[in-house]
């Protein structure tokens, strides 16, 4: 699953969206594109998981949705961070960097 | 998750249900936007539009993956399939009218029957009492070294009251069945006499009114009552001013000090309407007589095992005590959970009736898994293509699990209507002796249970058909070689059959021995002759009464205008009615004589006018009967049972031997004659010692009497005029109970009756229900065979070859089932035994005539496939090949 240039890493996908918006709104392919970019194209987003991903997170009250036009004037579905999805990016952040410290420090003590 | 989020889940998820095309075509842009812009991407790296467009494509896969996989994600798309598969479902049965008839009535039958008979369980064996903390609520019973159990007596309550702190609270409790007297008709009440304590015992005290007076708890003390909610709406208006005011009962004014809440159960005495206080005293001679009940509530740091251990200290003491006042204490304490004694002997016939409903409701799901993989043999082409569509094992699972749910479904509503109107009619069936009857009905519990029951049945017999369903080959069915294969459906159909018909078989065998014990039972020769006797029962109450002569007077009064009524022949009183319920029992204490030592016996105690023995036709076997001559100041005469002649005198002549009733130092009657013996507590038991002495010459005037009156004609068509002449008499006296003997023989059995009633329904629905699996496997089976069929019939089998594969192939399925349904009621029938009367549990008759009935339904239903298949034209199967 993990593999480089694989798919995003299972349960990481939530977090990398919310970071990805807490900058400014996007559209799906913005998102995509900026996950793939920031990471080096060490993540490849699969355009279902990601959309079932903006869904869940939608209904979940993180992101809003809205229809908006692009600069070069498409309809495009645009996702921002709501205030809950904030406090959520926070609360994600920190178990994240818990979690990489730690396998971090096993890693260590084994190697 | 946060309110708004699941506010979110909620609107967006029944957007996308309420208008599916418009949430597609979002989402079908959504992902064509994306496709732009990947294409966009692809564009801006140098890529000609229609690469771009290719690679873009090449990634992301087809939108309408895409696009599905979205749309599954969603809470919405499962009740979305849901909803379809009962779309599905619903046309499916609307398609098969006739098949979803049947299945839904045979499930309906088996649920409702089921539910029924739990909620009719339901508060005996699973329900708490309708008490507060009823579970530290016991019976109290003084018992035997041997554990026969003896009514409490008043010294003994006082005695553990004072002795032990085991028992928060305790009560004593007699019954009490005043006549209300005042501007109607005067009307006997049931009711009870209790000691003050009482209803705080049982933890439910009246609604209205100040309760008893404790103070007044003792002899001479004030008279006050408590009413019952329904007497006081039915008799009182549910007059409010009426407490404090005094109502007239046995001639007495009695101040109305409280009213029991609507939905009170006493348990003790259901009929009850009025309590008053006991008003005992240690120092009277009634106060070591056994005839109360006792019930105690267990304190907080209590439980049996601590409270049988403290009263068996008291024993001695109270042996002691009672002997003191001429009294007897047993020696032994018997504390039960009052829960177990109000479930009392019931529990174990409850048991074999809902052992029996689960039978009928198995043989109701076997049935219509049989109908439903008949269905499927039918439908295997159309669910091979569904499969080869794509439709997953799952999926088609689903789909069939969904429509035998919605199957059961409907048969469980159907079911519940059931249930509710055949709990009206158990309810109006049920005998006397059950428990609780007032809290029988169909309430949340039993609907719930019912929810419960109909899913478990959909899913059993939806699951064999799915399976088989789901199993099979999906190209087999295309092809359409069902015809040829007589595959792993049939097994399964007969494999079903055979149970059904094994099931059926266990029923009917217990509800056939049911039949024959109660046949056995009314069949009893009660002692006496029951046919044209009119019976009455008549009870003085009031001042008027006070005198011993005035109660004597009043009755033999009463007794000669009787016999002035024309059409009566004979006419006797006596104290206790056989078969009535009466119950009264002395110790019996006979002289030694000549070649027997001195003895006691437990006896019936019947006081007896002249004239009595006479008009039942209770046969004189030796002596003389009781006449005019054994009146008041004559020498005491007795006239005993055969049974206890034979008991008492075993070798010698028991006329003229001496005997005291009651007190062993007490008078001595001298035996005059010997009668028959009469069945007195029930047909079934043959307890049958009986003392019979006039009236005149009993200690005490009994104030209830009945009046037996043997007639010319039909019996009921006097009761109209002995009652007023009765009433000629004295028109304040209650005459309750006018019942021909013949009909309260019949309601001696009523127990049976209704156990009987219960299974012969059972039993029947099996057998039909048995019946119908036969007809309906065998009718798969010849249409599946015509093909072979019409090639023998060519090949020339006769008419009667065919009929004789076919009926010989539906008899070995029955013959089967039947052979294992012998061996299921052989072990079976072990639950019944208690409820059997004079026929073996193994009775061979009732084996054997069951088995035959079984036999011919079975035949039946297989005759007529079979008569269908013999009538098989070849040409006509042949051609279509």
């Amino acid at each position: 699953m993990n593999q480089p240039g694989g798919d995003v890493i299972q349960g990481t996908m939530d977090l990398l969206i919310l970071k990805t918006l807490s900058l400014e709104p996007l559209h799906g392919f913005g998102i995509a594109r900026r996950i793939e970019q920031i990471s080096r194209d060490v993540f490849k987003v699969n355009p279902g998981s990601l959309l079932t991903a903006l869904q869940r997170l939608e209904r979940a009250g993180w992101l809003d949705a809205e229809w908006r036009r692009t600069e070069n004037s498409r309809r495009a579905k645009f996702y921002s961070l709501t205030r809950a999805g904030r406090k959520q990016l926070e609360v994600e952040t920190a178990d994240w960097n818990r979690r990489a410290s730690a396998v971090g420090r096993l890693l260590r003590t084994e190697g | 998750m946060t309110p708004r989020g699941l506010w979110r889940q909620l609107t967006h998820g029944l957007r996308a249900l309420l208008d599916r095309p418009a949430a597609d075509r979002d989402l079908t842009e959504e992902v064509e936007h994306y496709l732009a812009e990947a294409a966009a991407a692809h564009r801006a790296r140098g890529l000609s539009p229609a690469d771009a467009l290719r690679a873009a494509r090449l990634e992301i896969g087809p939108v309408a993956a895409v696009r599905e996989q979205v749309r599954t994600a969603g809470w919405e798309y499962g009740l979305e399939t849901l909803l379809s598969d009962l779309r599905y479902a619903d046309r499916r049965l609307r398609a098969a009218p006739g098949f979803t008839v049947i299945a839904v009535l045979t499930s309906a039958i088996g649920i409702g029957a089921t539910a029924a008979i739990f909620s009719a369980v339901k508060p005996i064996l699973f329900e708490p009492l309708p008490y507060p903390a009823a579970d530290r609520l016991v019976a109290i019973w003084e018992s035997g070294h041997d554990g026969t159990r003896l009514a409490g007596t008043f010294g003994t309550y006082r005695t553990i009251e004072e002795r032990t702190r085991v028992f928060e609270r305790m009560a004593v409790a007699k019954v009490w069945q005043p006549i209300l007297t005042g501007s109607e008709r005067p009307e006997r009440l049931e009711g009870q006499r209790v000691s003050a304590g009482y209803f705080e015992t049982l933890g439910v005290g009246p609604v209205v009114g100040p309760g008893f007076p404790v103070a007044e708890d003792h002899p001479g003390g004030g008279r006050s009552v408590i009413l019952s909610d329904g007497l006081w709406r039915r008799r009182f208006g549910a007059d409010l001013d009426l407490i404090g005011t005094s109502i007239p009962l046995d001639g007495d004014p009695h101040v109305v000090v409280g009213i029991m809440p609507a939905g009170f159960e006493n348990v003790l005495a259901p009929g009850a309407d009025v309590w008053t206080l006991l008003q005992y005293g240690l120092d009277q001679g009634r106060a070591w007589g056994h005839h109360l009940r006792m019930v105690a509530r267990l304190a907080p740091d209590h439980d049996l095992t601590s409270a049988r251990a403290d009263l068996a200290t008291i024993g001695p003491d109270l042996e002691r005590l009672a002997a003191a006042a001429t009294g007897f204490f047993p020696g032994h304490f018997t504390v039960i959970p009052l829960a177990e004694e109000i479930r009392g002997g019931v529990a174990g016939a409850l048991w074999a009736v809902i052992g029996a409903v689960l039978l009928v409701l198995v043989i109701a799901s076997v049935n219509v898994t049989n109908l439903l993989l008949g269905r499927g043999a039918q439908r295997r082409g159309e669910l091979a293509i569904r499969a080869t569509l794509g439709a997953g094992r799952g999926r088609l699972v689903r789909q069939l699990l969904t429509e035998s749910l919605l199957l059961a479904a409907l048969g469980g509503l159907l079911g519940m209507a059931i249930a509710a109107a055949g709990v009206r009619l158990l309810v109006s069936l049920s005998p006397t002796s059950l428990p609780r009857v007032s809290a029988i009905g169909v309430d949340g519990t039993v609907f719930a249970f019912g929810l419960v029951l109909t899913t478990l049945v959909g899913i059993a017999f939806g699951l064999v058909p799915a399976f088989q369903a789901a199993g099979r080959d999906p190209h087999e069915g295309i092809q359409g070689t069902s015809r040829r294969t007589v595959g792993g459906h049939r097994r399964t159909r007969s494999a079903l059959v055979v149970a059904e018909v094994a099931l059926a078989l266990v029923l009917l065998v217990t509800s056939g021995l049911l039949f024959r014990s109660l046949g056995r039972l009314l069949s009893v020769e009660p002692g006496f002759q029951p046919a044209n006797l009119l019976t009455m029962q008549v009870q003085t109450a009031g001042p008027r009464f006070a005198s011993d002569t005035s109660t004597t007077r009043f009755f033999q009064d009463a007794l000669d205008r009787v016999r002035a009524v024309p059409g009566v022949v004979a006419a006797g009183l006596v104290n206790q009615l056989p078969l009535s319920g009466d119950r009264d029992e002395f110790g019996a204490h006979f002289e030694a004589g000549p070649t027997e030592a001195a003895r006691g016996f437990n006896v019936f105690r019947y006081a007896a006018s002249p004239g009595y023995l006479e008009t039942m036709g209770i046969p004189l076997r030796r002596g003389r009967l009781l006449d005019q001559r054994d009146g008041a100041g004559a020498p005491r005469s007795v006239v005993i049972s055969e049974s206890l002649a034979r008991l008492a005198v075993p070798n010698g002549d028991p006329i003229g031997r001496r005997l005291s009733i009651g007190p062993p130092d007490g008078p001595l009657y001298t035996v005059v004659g010997v009668v028959g013996d009469v069945r007195q507590a029930s047909l079934g038991l043959s307890e049958a010692a009986a003392v019979y002495t006039t009236p005149a010459q009993w200690r005490f005037p009994d104030n209830t009497m009945s009046v037996v009156i043997r007639t010319t004609g039909s019996p009921s068509g006097l009761i109209d005029a002995v009652r007023s002449a009765i009433w000629s008499v004295d028109r304040d006296q209650a005459i309750v109970r006018a019942a021909t003997m013949t009909d309260l023989v019949t309601a001696s059995a009523a127990e049976r009756r209704f156990a009987l009633i219960l299974f012969e329904a059972f039993a029947l629905a099996a057998l039909v229900l048995a019946a119908a699996g036969i007809y309906g496997v065998m009718s798969a089976s010849v249409a599946e065979r015509t093909r072979e069929i019409g090639v023998r019939a060519a090949l020339g089998a006769s008419r009667r070859a065919t009929l004789g594969l076919v009926v010989g192939q539906g008899m070995t399925l029955a013959g089967l089932g039947m052979i294992l349904g012998l061996a299921g009621a052989f072990l079976a029938t072990r639950a019944i035994v208690a409820m059997l009367f004079g026929v073996s549990r193994l009775d061979p008759l009732t084996y054997l005539g069951v088995t035959m009935v079984l036999g011919l339904v079975a035949l039946l239903a297989s005759a007529i496939p079979a008569w269908r298949a013999a009538r098989v034209d070849p040409a006509t199967t042949l051609r279509t090949e």
